[in-house]
């Protein structure tokens, strides 16, 4: 589905990204981890498209499509969905107004018809219980005084409403406490599916306690220097990226 | 001071085809030309003009509109869908093809102010020029020496009008430049209330020149919406110097919508002369190629415990230029007053540009003020954050466009008015974007 062949990537002038490979199939969890300043954040951003970023090596291609040659909408239309590590405030476009929008647009770009709206309102009242959050945030401005939870549960409600092929969850974890992380990890799993793939950026293995990936990858210095399956994040849990980064270097 | 004199030619002409008038209006219409001869146009030396070059107009030999014919179908699609009393003038001159007065309620007059003068001069000599006098600007003279139309509005004590009322201008493709020189009189007396909309359209080549002079003078307790939704076509010159004059208790609220016209400048002014009076100004400016759209207005607070609220909203792309200038004035002993202003503005583009000028005059100890502006663009993140949710991007910048109109046009409860602004601001946007539909579902939601 996804693969990203030997990534050299540049954000002003300095290398972030030294050569990662990574191939996602349909139907899996990936978490990428690695220490802070590592390059997590950044193959995310750089799959979605974020201005800033130089892609001087490699290539990224997504159900065989050049996704460096795509436009930002482009990239959602086909089913690459990131979920932001600090979800971006929009004032006065209501919540309802943006998921109804985005919904439409990736519809139509595929080339099917708009969303009726007693199906649309019907998928809305679904994903929001299922979720845990008072209708009342569909007549909010996107994010407008959230807090750091509700933004968090917010991304999670777009990806339920637009159910992207992959899902990129940049740090979905940080700032949660227990309990909305449990509502966040049953929103994540209940998007996987065989058609499906899921890449988790994470720093801690918390999360991973509750969506147990398929695959574990460890970024160290913009290079994936081990990858495994889920008994991988629980032995860096145990033994931290030191024992890594020493091996790798 | 050659510009000066090509208008009072014209005027001259003018008047030596006119019928006998009323002294009184003689005397001001020379009053008016005198004022105007001896100040001259305005120029940038000018502080009240310090951003706005008027030679554009100054320097146009306008012609007078010698009739009003305009073709209904024509008429129709500029015409606001709304269910309405509906007085109509083509470049000035009153259209009563255009207009609709059937069945005006009991309390309410509306007529065209040649049919006013008609009937009863006197009863107009009084309060027309009352607030607006020669002296306020060399537009308002201009306006006094060549004044022959307008509407007057006139709600009897007690009379609640349901219907909203449109004073519709319709600027037309002449073959040469036209001016006009409206008048808008409106009274309204004791515990009265309505909705008044002037509306400005036109046939979208026009270059015709429209200076009006709109007096609204409010009873203790009357209550007035006033609408003026200014969409000229882009090659048109639009000067509006508008008073209101406000009792006790009386409620006054603009919503001054611009949207069109190569050069607008509005003055809008409240004397708040009782006890308990409100003035409600909001405002939305947007401009876009090389338009010019500057906003003046001024609240006095001439007597204890009145309020005013202001906020004025700019929207400019292209190499628009904007100039916000909202003074709050609180005379001596006006205590207890309340009066805040806002004003926001958004740069579409590097060359757009905004004059702003807040400015807060108090002599009075026991106030509560407060005024403020900003001016900054669109936030790219936002515009990034929308777009990987799959929005395109021209699409994702009209919404957001939109969304920081979106104080002042929420305040707007006339759908008709409300989706005329849409269209301008954030153009077509498609079907599937529709922000009414959006809206129903969401309230449907609710439910």
């Amino acid at each position: 589905m996804l693969e990203v062949k030997d990534l050299h990537v540049t954000v002003e002038g300095s290398e972030i990204l030294k050569g990662l490979s990574l191939s996602i199939k349909a139907g899996e969890v990936h978490a990428l981890m690695g220490p802070n300043g590592a390059g997590k954040s950044t193959l995310s951003a750089v799959i979605a498209g974020k201005d800033g970023y130089e892609v001087t090596q490699g290539s990224i291609t997504f159900e065989g499509k050049n996704v460096l040659e795509m436009e930002i909408e482009e990239r959602a239309q086909a089913g690459l969905l990131l979920g932001f590590q600090y979800p971006v405030e929009i004032p006065g476009v209501k919540n309802i107004y943006l998921l109804k929008a985005a919904l439409n647009a990736q519809r139509v770009a595929r080339g099917e018809s708009e969303i009726p709206a007693p199906e649309f309102m019907k998928l809305i009242k679904e994903q929001l219980n299922f979720m845990k959050m008072d209708p009342s945030f569909l007549q909010r401005a996107v994010n407008e005084g959230f807090s750091g939870g509700e933004k968090k549960r917010n991304e999670i409600l777009q990806m339920l409403v637009l159910q992207p092929k992959l899902a990129m969850l940049d740090e979905i974890d940080s700032g949660l406490d227990i309990d909305a992380m449990k509502v966040v990890a049953d929103g994540v799993n209940s998007l996987r599916d065989q058609e499906r793939a899921i890449l988790l950026v994470t720093h801690y293995q918390r999360l991973l306690d509750y969506i147990v990936p398929d695959k574990v990858h460890v970024l160290v210095d913009g290079r994936i220097v081990k990858s495994g399956d889920a008994e991988l994040a629980k032995e860096l849990e145990a033994n931290g990226y030191e024992g890594i980064e020493e091996s790798a270097a | 001071m050659s510009e000066v004199l090509t208008f009072l030619e014209t005027l001259k002409a003018r008047s030596q085809q006119r019928a006998e008038e009323p002294t009184w209006i003689a005397a001001r219409r020379q009053a008016g030309a005198a004022r105007f001869e001896a100040m001259g146009f305005p120029t940038r030396r000018d502080e009240e003009w310090k951003y706005t070059d008027v030679r554009a107009i100054s320097q146009t030999n306008f012609a007078l509109a010698e009739n009003a014919e305009f073709s209904q179908a024509g008429a129709a699609a500029l015409t606001l869908p709304i269910d309405a009393y509906r007085l109509t003038f083509v470049d000035g001159f009153f259209s009563a093809a255009l207009s609709d007065l059937d069945s005006l309620p009991q309390g309410l007059q509306i007529l065209p102010l040649s049919q006013a003068l008609t009937e009863n001069h006197e009863a107009v000599g009084g309060p027309l020029g009352r607030l607006t006098g020669v002296e306020f600007s060399p537009f308002a003279a201009l306006n006094t020496a060549f004044m022959e139309e307008g509407a007057v509005v006139r709600l009897a004590p007690g009379t609640v009008v349901e219907k909203p009322i449109v004073l519709q201008f319709l600027s037309r493709a002449n073959a040469e430049p036209t001016m006009c020189h409206p008048r808008v009189l409106v009274e309204a007396a004791g515990r009265s209330e309505a909705t008044l909309i002037e509306h400005y359209t036109g046939e979208a080549d026009a270059q015709n020149f429209t200076n009006v002079v709109g007096e609204y003078m409010l009873d203790r307790g009357a209550i007035v919406n006033h609408y003026k939704l200014q969409e000229a076509p882009l090659g048109d010159y639009h000067v509006a110097s508008m008073h209101v004059e406000q009792g006790r208790d009386s409620r006054y609220s603009s919503y001054n919508l611009n949207l069109g016209g190569a050069l607008v400048r509005n003055d809008l002014i409240s004397d708040l002369n009782g006890k308990g009076a409100e003035a409600n100004f909001l405002g939305l400016f947007f401009g876009q190629g090389r338009q010019h759209v500057d906003n003046h207005t001024k609240v006095n607070h001439n007597a204890p415990l009145t309020f005013s609220n202001e906020n004025y909203k700019g929207i400019l792309g292209d190499r628009a230029h904007g100039v916000f200038n909202g003074k709050v004035f609180v005379k001596r002993d006006s205590q207890k007053i309340e009066g805040f202003q806002s004003n926001q503005n958004l740069l579409l583009s590097d060359r757009a540009r905004i004059d702003a000028k807040p400015e807060l005059e108090i002599y009075a100890d026991d106030v509560k003020c407060s005024h403020g502006t900003t001016t900054g663009q669109l936030d790219e993140e936002a515009v990034y954050a929308m777009r990987t949710r799959g929005i395109d991007e021209a699409t994702a910048r009209a919404l957001l466009t939109l969304a920081f109109a979106g104080e002042v046009l929420d305040a707007v409860t006339l759908d008709a008015i409300s989706e005329r602004v849409e269209l301008a601001v954030a153009g077509k946007l498609p079907e599937r974007f529709n922000l009414t539909g959006l809206v129903e579902t969401a309230s449907a939601l609710n439910e």
